[in-house]
Order: structure tokens, then C-alpha cells, then sequence
């Protein structure tokens, strides 16, 4: 099964890189970084108000980049990912959005609490109003640079993308919210990235209840429910058969007690089942949620690398902390080798070791999950990009014809997915416990 | 193209050989042996995200290069 996903991925990852260069042919002027196929409509410019203005007189472009609300041409790239990150607000249908509250913070400004209703989203998530110097841009918040804009609400007509160059000489996109007909400047929020993936900080701080804060705290409460129900039920029917939601969850329970703590962890077991038990059935919750295709789900909690980073942190830490002295002898000082080899080899490799397990434990939750969605939003894709964008009803018929077993068949094996990386991540959880309080053998 | 793409494409393409193996001889042995079916499938299962773990660690550093341009 696991290959049939990597295949999948392959798949997918090659389809991508053919719209990419079915798009790069249909440009006319060249392109100056390979890399920039995937984004048809961002041209690197120096002067983005000459270059537009010259290039595309017709008025769709702006002096400041291309419009975000006008209608391009659709790249099936783009939108997956747009759909599986992270958002202030909840796409509902249309123009209807569940609206999240916003914590901010700008070290100039201070606090700023509101809601994302007071940005007045309408398509694409694109606010209609600044709040405070705060604008809504693709259901994302941003900044408006300019301090003069910081009070109020202004009327925001329109939002503009464009490619320019960065401090560091690298490409980067940046956006433009059009006010008065001037292009005001905006800032992202600031990401703890160090830079890595574009990120860095910014001129503000967002605190948001976001789409996947919300989704997790939903999941929480509705587990709470549920083993609150169960573990009553398991107190008052002592010795009697299971009834109701106790027997959905006692054969988990049992399964992880009896299948992944005991054979893997030894005697010492009982003390990680609380952990073992949290994280299987938050990632289990969590996963099954994120399948839901619409409101209380669409979120993609379990495939945003910040969620899976903090369980893995907390895998390690739980590993470190409770290691015995065994297990750190083997591992900074492995007995019975010599002491050069220990010195150039094991050790090194044996610390390195200690920080990538938590490291796969975090990409291949974050990879699985971020995959079959992004394989289920690709043949939802295929929708639109055989109907032409909506221009020819046959191709999406087609599209449809070809999307739905497609997308069906990926759902029910996310679905053995969402068990199965549940699963797998308790259990390495419990291999690395248990290679940390392992006594050592007598021979 | 880039790089990049060609080097997740070939970390792919490893853990594609290592996983089949795995798995190919799980069948094997659980023919061999069908009543240690649950031990075979929990050291498969186990295996795999090993394998998995590796060729994950060599997509990222081909997502980060590509980041990188």
C-alpha cells in the first residue's frame, strides 16, 4: 500500500511539473529562472510599474504586479496548496466564510483583537476593508506598510501579486493592496523559519484562532466527549460486557496496551500509556477530520509541519528524559568497539541519530498527510483544467468522469492512511521508549 | 526542472526497492509461517517507516535546495 502511495506522489509530482512546462511553452518572452514555470502569470520585474504597464496595456495588470481577483489561468499547483495551508477564516461556499477570531500583535501598534468579519471577505477570501492596517489576502491576514493606514477602516479595492527581488538577491513574491488607487505594500505575518522556506519577521505577530487551531480544538473537545462517555462507562460496568462507545474504544485501547506498549516498551509500560494513547488518538482524530471535504473538517492539521514538529519535540523529549543510563552509555560510548572507530563513527552517528528519529517521526506523518491531499486536490483539479476553467461544459464533464473514481479511490486509502500513520507513529514513539529504559543484557 | 525534483525523484526510487523488498518478503514469510501473521506484520509495517524515514529526509533536502533556488 505504501508504495502505491509513492507512486501516487510520483505521479502527481511529474503531472505538476508538466502543467508547469505546458505553461512555461505558452509564455513568449523567456523566463529567467527555471523554477518559475509553476507561476505563469509573476514576472521578474525591476521596475514593476514600467514593465507592467508597457506589457499589458489592456489594463488587467496593475502598476504594482498582476490583480488577485481578476480571473488567470488556472494552475492546479497553486490551488493545492492554496487549499491544503493554513487560513484566518473558514471557506464556506461562495462568498461564505465561518469567521475566526484574530489575535495580533505589532511591536508599533500593540494588541489588535477582531474578527475576520470585519474584513468583509468576499471571492477568493480577499478582504473588501482594512482593520487597523490589517487586510485579508487569500483568507490570510496581512499588513499594510504604510503607517499612515494603521486607524480605521479603509475601502480596499483590489489586491495585487507580484515577483521582485528580495534583500538577498533571491526572487520572492510579494503583495500590494490597492487603495485609492495607490499600491500600498503589505507584510506576511512573521514565521519562525529562519528563513528557510521565505519566511522571517515581519512588522506583525498572528496569534489567530486560524482554521487548524480551530479544527484541533474541535477535535479535543469532541475526544474529551468521547472518553469522558467511555471511561464512565468502563467504571460502571465493571466485569460486565462493553456497551455503546466503550466498545468502539476499548479494543484501541487494548490494541495499543497489548500490541505496541508491552512488546515494545517491556515491564516499564504503564508509565508512557497516558503519551502513547493522547497522540494516537489525537493524530487518529485529527486525520479522520482533515478528510471531511467540507466545514467542521477541511482542515489539514495532522500535514501542517508545526503540528507534527511539537509531537515529535515532545516524543523526544519523553525519550531523553526518561532514558536510563544504559541507553546513554550506548549511545555516546558504544562498549566493545574502539575507541577510534567510537570517536569517528558511532558516536557522531549515534547523536545524529538521537535527533533524526524525531526529525522522520515528524516528516512522515506531516509528508503522508500533505500527499494524499494533495493527490485528492489534483484529480479535483483534473475538473477544471479539462473544462477549460469553466469555459467548456464538456471537457468538465469529462474532468468529472475521469475525478470522481479517482478521488474516491484516493479517499478510502487516506482513509487506511489516516489509521495507519496514526498507528505507525505511536509505535515508533513506543520503539524509541523502549530503547531508552531497555536494561541491559547479561551474557 | 531542476535538480531538486530528479533527486526526490531518485530517494523515491530507493525507498520504491526497499519497501518492495520488505514487503515481498513478509509475504514470503507469512506463507512460511501464516501463524506468526501479527509478529511479521508489525516488523513489516515497522520496516517500512524506517525505509520511508530516510527517502522523507532526502525529499525534504531536495524541497529545501529548491527553496533555495
Amino acid at each position: 500500500m505504501i508504495s502505491i502511495r509513492k507512486f501516487c506522489i510520483l505521479l502527481v509530482f511529474s503531472a505538476l511539473s508538466l502543467t508547469g512546462l505546458a505553461q512555461h511553452g505558452h509564455e513568449n518572452h523567456p523566463q529567467e529562472q527555471a523554477g518559475e514555470a509553476a507561476h505563469p502569470g509573476g514576472q521578474t520585474q525591476d521596475h514593476p510599474a514600467a514593465a507592467a504597464t508597457a506589457e499589458h496595456p489592456e489594463g488587467e495588470h496593475s502598476p504594482c504586479g498582476h490583480s488577485l481577483s481578476a480571473e488567470h489561468e488556472f494552475n492546479a499547483g497553486e490551488n493545492a496548496i492554496h487549499h491544503i495551508a493554513d487560513a484566518n477564516a473558514i471557506h464556506l461556499l461562495g462568498n461564505a466564510y465561518f469567521h475566526l477570531p484574530c489575535i495580533l500583535y505589532a511591536p508599533s501598534q500593540g494588541w489588535t483583537f477582531t474578527k475576520t468579519s470585519a474584513f468583509d471577505a468576499h471571492h477568493h477570501g480577499n478582504g473588501t476593508k482594512s482593520h487597523e492596517g490589517y487586510v485579508l489576502v487569500h483568507a490570510n491576514i496581512m499588513r499594510l506598510q504604510n503607517p499612515a493606514l494603521h486607524s480605521g477602516e479603509l475601502p480596499v479595492e483590489d489586491y495585487m501579486e507580484a515577483e521582485e527581488e528580495g534583500a538577498d538577491g533571491k526572487p520572492r513574491t510579494v503583495f500590494y493592496a490597492l487603495i485609492n488607487g495607490q499600491c500600498e505594500p503589505l507584510d506576511a505575518k512573521s514565521t519562525l523559519d529562519g528563513g528557510i522556506m521565505g519566511g522571517g519577521i515581519t512588522s506583525f505577530y498572528d496569534f489567530s484562532i486560524t482554521r487548524n487551531v480551530f479544527t484541533m480544538l474541535l477535535t479535543v473537545i469532541l475526544l474529551f466527549l468521547v472518553f469522558r462517555a467511555a471511561a464512565k462507562a468502563s467504571v460502571a460496568r465493571e466485569g460486565q460486557a462493553p456497551k455503546g462507545l466503550q466498545n468502539f474504544i476499548e479494543p484501541f485501547v487494548t490494541f495499543i496496551r497489548d500490541e505496541v506498549a508491552k512488546p515494545n516498551i517491556g515491564p516499564k509500560y504503564e508509565k508512557y500509556m497516558p503519551f502513547l494513547l493522547s497522540v494516537f488518538f489525537f493524530i487518529l482524530g485529527l486525520n479522520l477530520i482533515g478528510q471531511i471535504p467540507f466545514f467542521p473538517g477541511s482542515a489539514n492539521v495532522t500535514g501542517n509541519l508545526s503540528i507534527t514538529l511539537t509531537l515529535a519535540v515532545l516524543t523526544f523529549l519523553i525519550t531523553n528524559l526518561t532514558a536510563n543510563r544504559h541507553y546513554w552509555a550506548h549511545t555516546l560510548w558504544m562498549p566493545g568497539v574502539p575507541a577510534v572507530l567510537k570517536i569517528i563513527i558511532i558516536t557522531p552517528i549515534e547523536v545524529l541519530g538521537l535527533i533524526l528519529k524525531p526529525f522522520t517521526l515528524m516528516l512522515r506523518l506531516f509528508a503522508n498527510i500533505t500527499a494524499g491531499h494533495m493527490v485528492i486536490l489534483s484529480f479535483v483539479s483534473l475538473i477544471f483544467i479539462f473544462g477549460d476553467a469553466g469555459q467548456s461544459l464538456n471537457g468538465s464533464i469529462a474532468g468529472i468522469a475521469a475525478s470522481v473514481p479517482l478521488t474516491l479511490f484516493m479517499m478510502t486509502l487516506e482513509l487506511l492512511v489516516a489509521f495507519l500513520q496514526a498507528f505507525i507513529f505511536t509505535m515508533l514513539s513506543a520503539v524509541y521508549f523502549g530503547a531508552a529504559v531497555e536494561e541491559p543484557h547479561h551474557h | 526542472m531542476s535538480y531538486a525534483a530528479i533527486g526526490a525523484g531518485l530517494a523515491v526510487i530507493g525507498a520504491g526497492i526497499g519497501i518492495g523488498q520488505i514487503g515481498g518478503k513478509a509475504m514470503e514469510a507469512i506463507a512460511r509461517q501464516p501463524e506468526a501473521v501479527g509478529d511479521i506484520r508489525a516488523g513489516m509495517i515497522l520496516t517500512a517507516a524506517l525505509v520511508e524515514g530516510a527517502a522523507l529526509v532526502a525529499m525534504v533536502f531536495a524541497f529545501f535546495v529548491q527553496a533555495k533556488g
